[in-house]
């Protein structure tokens, strides 16, 4: 059976309880679909419900980690990346606070929702926050990886979990680390450099390039801040072009942080999988990445752009 | 615990200080010289608190939520021994630890940083459920201005302290009916403010907020009261004591010239607790 990266975190944060009692959850409202259920049945005392006020849901989170807990925050990514963003910046980045907010329905995956739910812009408006550290896990797995890494690390963290359940590519290839990107393929021809549910699209991609004969290189950027910027720079120097995909807007985000990295460290073309500067819809996820140029064929299409640049 | 007359000299204090600071460093003089007699009452008789140990698990806290009125904040800080009170001369200067709204990081003493309003009750709270969780038996005093209370975290945070009865929670309202744009009634009414608490489950009280008697007794009773959260909704006049300043909008933000400065520390009167800065 496959499982969605909130299904890891809700089993991680189930053991943290165990293993670690400075560890509290907070929600809003939306405790079973973020799978905080788990610890707020086991550990009642270390729960809080907010209610629909994802401001106060933040707030409150920074007042329990500046009296030396570690919250997790957990609401829906647009609820916090974006509607307490404000709260998000002073209450626990200026703060440099404790908190970690883990939110499901990050990106079109959401699906059937709609626009108004699928967060396409919260990872630009996470990573530009000082102090933040954005991790976007591809699978069950990885989700459970990270949030027991985030409890680990001080300081805010946005974990960005999906919903929807994908195949687990993340496991042998080493231990998660913030910050270290996993290889998964090797390749000589292109880089994809791939977060959240797009590694599993990525992966794909890769296999249907090396039926055409290109060899890609598939990279797992679980966290968007800090950047892997050696293996950013060392994909480049190997393969001389670099594809990334996420499931967010190409303004911002995973492709917006490796432009940065390539244009001041190593030119080379880039070319970027993502929503192109729009709102998503209602409809299947399967359907959505395709109408919204996220499907693998896409990302074999970007490969061959950008190898073609390369070659001019 | 220290007399009223007592208070009374380190209220006196704080205004002075924040006078001095704002006309030679800018700054926001109005809130902070209303909210003086409060404050001085909190950290020189009431909080239980360590200067020498900012950090002492089982301190009471005190949040701004309105980090603009910080100069005050920080004049108690100082005369309290959390800083060098020399230090203070740095406010909202280069490489200061005394930012134009506090900075927690930054300034020992500081239980957050502050100044976009509406923020500080969520994190006052999320302090008394921490405590609680520690079996701490320490109180937290949130201070907020009225006009703050048109923002509507508040009253999601209201409504958080009133659910989970955090009786350990005092809010102080420093109601001057004055914000930016003019007379806080006309700008967003708030009105009926005691009302509005009591229908969230909040015990109220209702002081002159320069009233040294009442504040002491106001603060007597919420440490009385074991079942819900308290907001003592306080009185108070924009620049109290310097005729100039008192209800006029205008100084929320603005600070005073040197010559102003004279005028106000002429009204405000001497004050036989520490000493006047010099620059």
């Amino acid at each position: 059976m496959q499982l969605s990266g909130r299904d890891g975190f809700g089993r991680a944060l189930l053991e943290l309880g165990e293993t670690n009692e400075k560890v509290v959850a907070l929600c809003a409202d939306l405790a079973e679909s973020i799978r905080v259920h788990y610890f707020a049945e086991k550990y009642p005392q270390r729960y809080f419900q907010i209610g629909i006020a994802e401001q106060d849901l933040i707030g409150t989170a920074a007042g329990l980690a500046l009296t030396g807990f570690i919250p997790f925050a957990t609401t829906y990514a647009v609820f916090a990346a974006q509607r307490a963003n404000e709260q998000i910046r002073l209450a626990a980045c200026y703060n440099n606070a404790n908190v970690k907010i883990a939110v499901s329905h990050g990106g079109l995956t959401c699906g059937e929702d709609g626009a108004s739910h699928q967060a396409l812009e919260d990872i630009a408006s996470m990573r530009v926050m000082p102090n933040m550290t954005v991790i976007v896990p591809a699978d069950a797995e990885e989700a459970y990886e990270a949030t027991k890494a985030a409890a680990e690390v001080y300081g805010p963290v946005y974990l960005r979990l999906g919903r929807t359940p994908v195949p687990v590519h993340t496991q042998g290839f080493g231990s998660f680390e913030i910050g270290k990107a996993r290889k998964l393929r090797d390749g000589s021809d292109v880089t994809l450099i791939a977060a959240g549910v797009m590694v599993d699209k990525a992966i794909q991609a890769s296999e249907l390039l090396a039926q055409e004969g290109i060899k890609a290189s598939v990279i797992n950027m679980h966290t968007i801040k800090p950047i892997d910027t050696d293996t950013i720079i060392r994909e480049a120097q190997t393969t001389g072009c670099i594809v990334t995909a996420e499931e967010h807007s190409i303004i911002g985000g995973l492709g917006g942080a490796v432009a940065e990295v390539l244009s001041e460290n190593i030119p080379v073309p880039l070319v970027r999988v993502g929503t192109k500067d729009t709102f998503g819809e209602s409809g299947e996820p399967e359907a959505l990445l395709t109408k919204y140029g996220l499907a693998a064929s896409d990302i074999v299409a970007a490969a061959r752009k950008a190898i073609s640049m390369k070659k001019s | 615990m220290k007399s009223i007359n007592e208070i009374k000299e380190i209220s006196t204090r704080i205004k002075r200080d924040v006078i001095q600071l704002t006309s030679h460093n800018t700054g926001h003089p109005g809130g902070a010289i209303g909210a003086a007699d409060i404050i001085a009452e909190l950290y020189f008789s009431r909080m239980n608190h360590d200067p020498k140990n900012p950090d002492k698990e089982d301190r009471d806290r005190f949040v701004l939520s309105n980090g603009h009125i910080c100069a005050a904040l920080y004049s108690a800080l100082a005369r309290s021994g959390y800083f060098p009170i020399e230090e203070l001369k740095t406010l909202r200067k280069i490489n200061s630890r005394l930012q134009g709204h506090p900075s927690r990081k930054d300034l020992p003493g500081v239980e957050t940083s502050s100044g976009p309003l509406g923020q500080g009750l969520s994190i006052a709270n999320g302090m008394v459920l921490g405590n609680r969780l520690k079996n701490i038996n320490a109180k937290v005093y949130c201070f907020v201005g009225d006009g703050e209370i048109q923002e509507g975290q508040i009253w999601e945070a209201v409504m958080t302290a009133g659910h989970y009865k955090l009786h350990e929670l005092c809010l102080i309202i420093s109601w001057n009916d004055i914000q930016i744009d003019g007379r806080v009634k006309d700008v967003m009414n708030i009105e009926p403010i005691a009302d509005k608490f009591k229908a969230f489950g909040w015990n109220t009280l209702e002081i002159d907020g320069h009233n040294l008697h009442q504040i002491r007794a106001a603060f007597d009773l919420f440490e009385q009261f074991d079942n819900a959260p308290t907001v003592i909704i306080a009185r108070t006049v924009i620049g109290k004591g310097v005729s100039y300043m008192e209800h006029k909008p205008v100084w929320h933000g603005k600070a005073p010239s040197l010559e102003e400065a004279e005028v106000a520390l002429q009204e405000i009167g001497p004050s036989s607790f520490g000493e006047d800065l010099v620059f």
